[in-house]
């Protein structure tokens, strides 16, 4: 790789031991992909994965005191993660105890680390930051030092920033350096599709199964999606937009996707078309008995999986504002046909502190509040995250959180009518 | 016996169990569950992982095409470095991925922790390796099964 007299200034101790590692860090990664330079990263700000004072996870902490002590902290700004803990989410005595006292017990630490280094606030913490409310929207063109599978993937595909699918640690490292190395999605080569998805569905795909089959068919390659535009149109409108969120979180976890583009509809395919499709591309048809299949396939880790539901989560990620107000008026509707005044099932909805306090301020808030329904600004995977809930019977409609907990899922639609009283799940 | 020849990502050599993921490996579902609990064998808690779920991770030389999920997954692998609970090495079929490379390199550049990591060894090696093979990895990326 080539450095600037700068990097290499840096790499070689002029600003310290722990800048040089950070560098070397930065280098070693460009090296392994080919990277001839580093480029500036030009957002205004970062995004970590990170947001949680996880016990186990001390050497990390030990790492960014590392950082702190160093002087390091003036990087750009970030927004973070979400929180694993909100005192309104349902939790037992034991489930507080448990969270408390073996697994966040460096919390605090952790977050006072995070406002040290650059945290934009308790505001910033979520995962979708790009949303409007959040502000941590980055332009097209721009190049990222982010982590988080699902942020980073609707950067690249639906706002057409660019980067690659950092690590947790390594995305503030390029924060705090400036600049990160020039490869993968950062280059023009690196975002051309290898994979043609012809989606020839009859009735609208659910966004978190077609996003889960494109990723665990195209894992880590760039698809190029067809047959959208039937159901989310060829402008970016917020309902787009909302769908486009979900379909790529499911595609990043459940798969190792970082950006897609969609004919028609994403920046890049509608300024490139087809020629963004690489010559010898291979194709995956999508019809519904596909995506039937997909979700028959996933296995149910419950101990009892004829157990009632316990617990229900919607919004991994987190869920937009117009989201937090179509699924209102659904629930609401749904509790009428069913004579129901509050969900038959304790439901959190999860969505960032800026939208949730938007939220509340209009006349949704009181309704959703009247069904029952928990708003939180909390991770729900972090929640989940310990053997109690291993032995709890929670469902949602989040591809991520099944993928990474017991959680089963269920689509929109039956998630609805579980919480309505209108079936009793499977 | 059989040798492939990869490329060295994080020098190193070991010899150890083979334990082979046929397809894409979840680092974060992978470890979660037993780096937070203190599992002492490093049992794999992915669930979508069939050819590893419930099985000892630690000290294995980890076969597999590459590393799929969340983007914490670097900094899992990081921590299971500094906490010397990492696999004995990871081979990869596939060229690395960019989180088991960001884990890789923090682990190396920031622990004490030895994981020699060697990629692009090609399908060829995994479809030769099997689970419990013993696997040699030398300095310049070869890896022999016996």
């Amino acid at each position: 790789m080539q450095l600037t007299p700068e990097q290499q200034a840096m790499l070689d101790g002029a600003q310290g031991d722990i800048m040089a590692k950070i560098v070397k860090t930065l280098v070693m990664y460009g090296d392994t992909f080919g990277a001839q330079r580093m480029v500036p990263v030009t957002s205004k700000y970062g995004h970590t994965v990170i947001s949680f004072g996880l016990k186990v996870m001390n050497p990390v902490y030990d790492l960014y005191d590392q950082l702190i002590r160093a002087g390091l902290p003036q990087g750009q700004k970030f927004t973070a993660d979400p929180k694993p803990l909100d005192p309104k989410v349902p939790a037992s005595l034991l489930d507080k105890l448990v969270f408390k006292k073996f697994m966040y017990t460096q919390q605090e630490r952790y977050e006072e680390q995070l406002r040290t280094l650059g945290v934009t606030g308790d505001e910033g913490y979520t995962c979708a930051c790009y949303l409007d409310q959040v502000g941590n929207r980055p332009e097209k063109g721009e190049i990222l030092s982010w982590a988080e599978s699902s942020a980073v993937i609707y950067a690249n595909s639906v706002l057409g920033a660019r980067c690659n699918r950092n690590s947790g640690i390594l995305e503030l490292m390029g924060s705090i350096a400036g600049f990160v190395p020039e490869f993968g999605l950062l280059t023009d080569e690196g975002r051309r599709a290898s994979w043609v998805v012809e989606v020839r569905c009859k009735k609208k795909p659910e966004a978190q199964l077609l996003g889960s089959a494109i990723g665990m068919k195209v894992l880590e390659d760039v698809p190029y999606i067809k047959g959208m535009e039937p159901w989310l149109g060829t402008e970016l409108d917020d309902a787009a937009c909302a769908y486009l969120k979900d379909m790529g979180a499911a595609a990043a976890s459940n798969g190792a996707v970082g950006l897609y583009h969609v004919a028609n509809l994403t920046p890049e395919a509608k300024e490139q078309g087809e020629a963004l499709i690489l010559e010898d591309a291979r194709t995956y048809v999508i019809d519904d008995a596909e995506l039937e299949r997909v979700q028959r396939s996933y296995p149910v880790i419950w101990k009892d999986p004829g157990a009632k539901p316990e617990l229900c989560f919607v919004g991994c990620p987190h869920m937009s504002l117009q989201q937090l107000q179509d699924w209102t008026d659904a629930v609401e509707t749904g509790l009428q046909a069913s004579g129901l005044k509050k969900v038959a099932v304790p439901t959190v909805f999860t969505a960032p502190v800026p939208i949730i306090r938007a939220f509340e301020a209009s006349p949704y808030g009181a309704r959703l509040k009247a069904t029952g329904v928990v708003l939180s600004y909390i991770c729900p995977l972090m929640y989940m995250n310990n053997p109690l809930c291993k032995k709890k019977a929670v469902i949602t409609s989040s591809n991520k959180l099944r993928t990474y907990t017991s959680a089963r899922y269920y689509t929109e639609a039956e998630i609805l009518a579980v919480i309505t009283g209108k079936e009793g799940g499977k | 016996m059989k040798q492939f020849k990869g490329r060295v990502v994080v020098p190193g050599e070991c010899s150890a169990e083979a334990l082979v993921s046929r397809g894409g490996f979840n680092t974060l579902a992978s470890y979660q569950m037993a780096l937070m609990f203190g599992d002492k064998e490093v049992k794999c808690g992915d669930q979508n992982n069939q050819d590893l779920y419930k099985k000892p991770m630690l000290n294995k030389a980890l076969c597999l095409p590459m590393t799929i999920g969340s983007t914490t997954g670097g900094m899992v692998l990081y921590t299971a470095c500094a906490l010397h609970k990492q696999p004995a090495c990871m081979l990869f079929s596939l060229p690395i991925d960019s989180l088991a490379a960001s884990g890789a390199i923090l682990g190396s550049v920031w622990t004490d922790g030895k994981m020699p990591v060697v990629d692009s060894l090609g399908q060829e090696f995994l479809d030769a390796v099997r689970t419990g093979d013993t696997v040699t990895v030398g300095p310049d990326g070869l890896v022999t099964i016996n």
